[in-house]
């Protein structure tokens, strides 16, 4: 049974049809990545399996369990965590405060919070450094790496990332998807949402292709790199 | 000397200031609404206080500041409890209607509480009953006198502002109330339920205020209707003065409203007392839209 399953979900935002039915599933251990334009739906697709949104129908399975029209942060408790595009770092919480934040569904357990913190410095030293500073005071980069490290403190068994390595200089890219890779051998499933088609395929197992709210495509990411159509109007060759 | 004394004075005064804008201040935290009933919950602070007081030595059968003890309690959790339910029936299901709905909403909530105070009390000026308040208190040098209920009140009103802001900034629900101000969504991806946070936010502003209100009624010994809405719109500027949102900016602001207000009264007179409130209110707005210790940090939409 896979980790995360998903049936014919559809979500609005009012009037806008944001997801036509979606299919998708996640094995336990995989990276499995979402791409497509802007406005595809990528976003769409990890705040409704969050419960930010309630899908108006389908469902999401997570672990044998039902999830969908759950409140977020009961969500968040089964051990799915999301972090979020753009950085959305707590600006005027330090930086330890926006880790401890991410343990908020541990409570009290200060020895499992100290042991994941000690995980996610390992991960970023330079969070470490920067541990008494303020939030939003951080560089882009490192407010990346916050949200990254912020999601892990809670130890999710699928840790969803949108856009991780939007706005980063090049080198910093390349350094957060090989974090991600580190994150998943160490253990977490991850489902990648990324405009960085190409670095996000390179990682992942498998991949969905996503088109106004439609899987147009979806394969083993190897397949997906070499296929015409994804060649052509994500990886930006002709 | 004239001066000190009015100091000390400016200070009490600024003390309830403080104490009432907290709840004004957290609840724009959090919600981002100027919870206009909050001026009002004070209110009942003070004529729950009078109820709790009056059955309090009737049940003792002699006057002892001692049962003050127990009506403190009795309004700290019955307003405290009126402002859970307030956010309950007349914010929770406007809480995606929009900025304005919720502060119609709270206009409303603000003028029931009030007709209800005036419905179940009368409209006369209610007096606090007597020889409840000590007497007596210390002559500092150049003869500036500190009363003994001023001591008190500076007293309560920090210890009860220091603890808020231990709370806030020491503990997890502390930093969790900071963290739901900033971004409810980001808030709930970390497990946090908002809702409850928020819930927990008014149990503590009403809470607050209405021990405000108690010990408002207590220092001046009598009080009507209007006390709410003229002493909360006060707090309110109060607030706004130090940074709306922002938990040691309320108390400052408090703090100066109370000093600044008292020696405009001291110096030119009594009457001046509330332009000079206003005007403050007006030049701040003009030349520092976000309060004295306001955040400039761009909002998020
Ligand atoms: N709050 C909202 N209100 C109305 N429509 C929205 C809202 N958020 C997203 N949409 C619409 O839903 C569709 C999907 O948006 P979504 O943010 O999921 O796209 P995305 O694939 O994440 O795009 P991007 O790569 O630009 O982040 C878009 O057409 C968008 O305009
Ligand atoms: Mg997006």
């Amino acid at each position: 049974m896979a980790l995360l399953e998903i049936e014919n979900l559809h979500t609005y935002y009012g009037y806008v049809h944001a997801l036509k039915g979606i299919n998708l599933t996640v094995e336990e251990g995989e990276i499995v990545t979402l791409i497509g334009a802007n406005g595809a739906g990528k976003t769409t697709t990890l705040r409704t399996i969050s419960g930010l949104i309630r899908p108006r129908e389908g469902r999401i399975v997570f672990d044998g369990q039902e999830i969908q029209g759950m409140p977020a942060h009961k969500i968040v408790q089964m051990g799915i965590c999301h972090a979020p595009e753009g950085r959305q770092i707590f600006s005027t919480l330090t930086v330890m405060e926006n880790l401890n934040m991410g343990a908020y569904t541990l409570g009290g357990d200060k020895e499992t919070i100290e042991e994941n913190r000690r995980r996610v410095f390992d991960l970023f030293p330079r969070l470490e450094e920067r541990k008494n500073q303020l939030g939003g005071t951080l560089s882009g980069g490192e407010q990346q790496m916050l949200t990254i490290g912020r999601a892990l403190m809670s130890r999710p068994r699928l840790l969803m990332l949108d856009e991780p390595s939007l706005g980063l200089a090049p080198l910093l890219v390349k350094t957060i998807f090989e974090i991600i890779k580190e994150i998943n051998q160490r253990g977490v499933t991850i489902l990648l949402v990324e405009q960085n088609a190409r670095a996000a395929l390179k990682i992942a197992h498998r991949g969905y292709v996503l088109e106004t709210g439609r899987v147009v495509l979806s394969g083993p990411a190897q397949e997906l790199l070499q296929d015409e159509r994804v060649r052509k109007a994500y990886l930006g060759e002709r | 000397m004239q001066f000190l004394q009015q100091l000390v004075n400016g200070i009490t005064i600024g003390a309830f200031y403080a104490l009432v804008a907290l709840g004004y201040t957290m609840v724009y935290g959090v919600l981002k609404l100027i919870n206009f009933a909050h001026g009002d919950l004070f209110m009942w602070g003070a004529y729950l206080g009078l109820t709790g007081l009056t059955v309090a030595l009737a049940a003792l059968g002699y006057t002892t500041p001692w049962a003050i003890l127990p009506v403190v309690i009795f309004v700290m959790t019955s307003v405290a409890l009126m402002g859970v339910l307030v956010e309950r029936i007349a914010y929770r299901p406007l809480r995606s209607a929009g900025r304005l709905a919720p502060v119609i909403s709270a206009l409303g909530v603000a003028f029931i509480l009030e007709s209800l105070a005036r419905n179940v009390y009368g409209a006369s000026w209610k007096t606090y009953p007597q020889g409840l308040t000590p007497s007596g208190g210390l002559v500092l040098a150049g003869g500036v006198r500190v009363s003994l209920m001023q001591i008190i009140v500076l007293v309560a009103s920090f210890l009860l502002m220091a603890g808020l802001y231990l709370f806030v900034h020491r503990t997890r629900v502390g930093t969790a109330m900071r963290a739901v101000s900033l971004d409810h969504d980001v808030s709930r991806l970390m497990g946090v339920d908002v809702d409850r946070i928020i819930m927990i936010v008014f149990l503590i502003g009403p809470g607050l205020g209405g021990v405000a209100g108690l010990i408002v009624a207590l220092y001046y010994g009598s009080f009507d209707f209007t006390l709410g809405w003229i002493f909360g719109l006060k707090a309110f500027i109060a607030a706004i003065l130090g940074g709306i949102g922002n938990i040691p900016g309320a108390m400052l602001g408090g703090m100066l409203l109370g000093i600044i207000e008292t020696l405009g009264a001291g110096y030119m007179s009594p009457q001046w007392k509330d332009v000079i409130a206003y005007i403050i209110l007006i030049l701040i707005l003009i030349f520092r839209p976000t309060g004295l210790l306001g955040e400039r940090v761009a909002e998020k939409l």
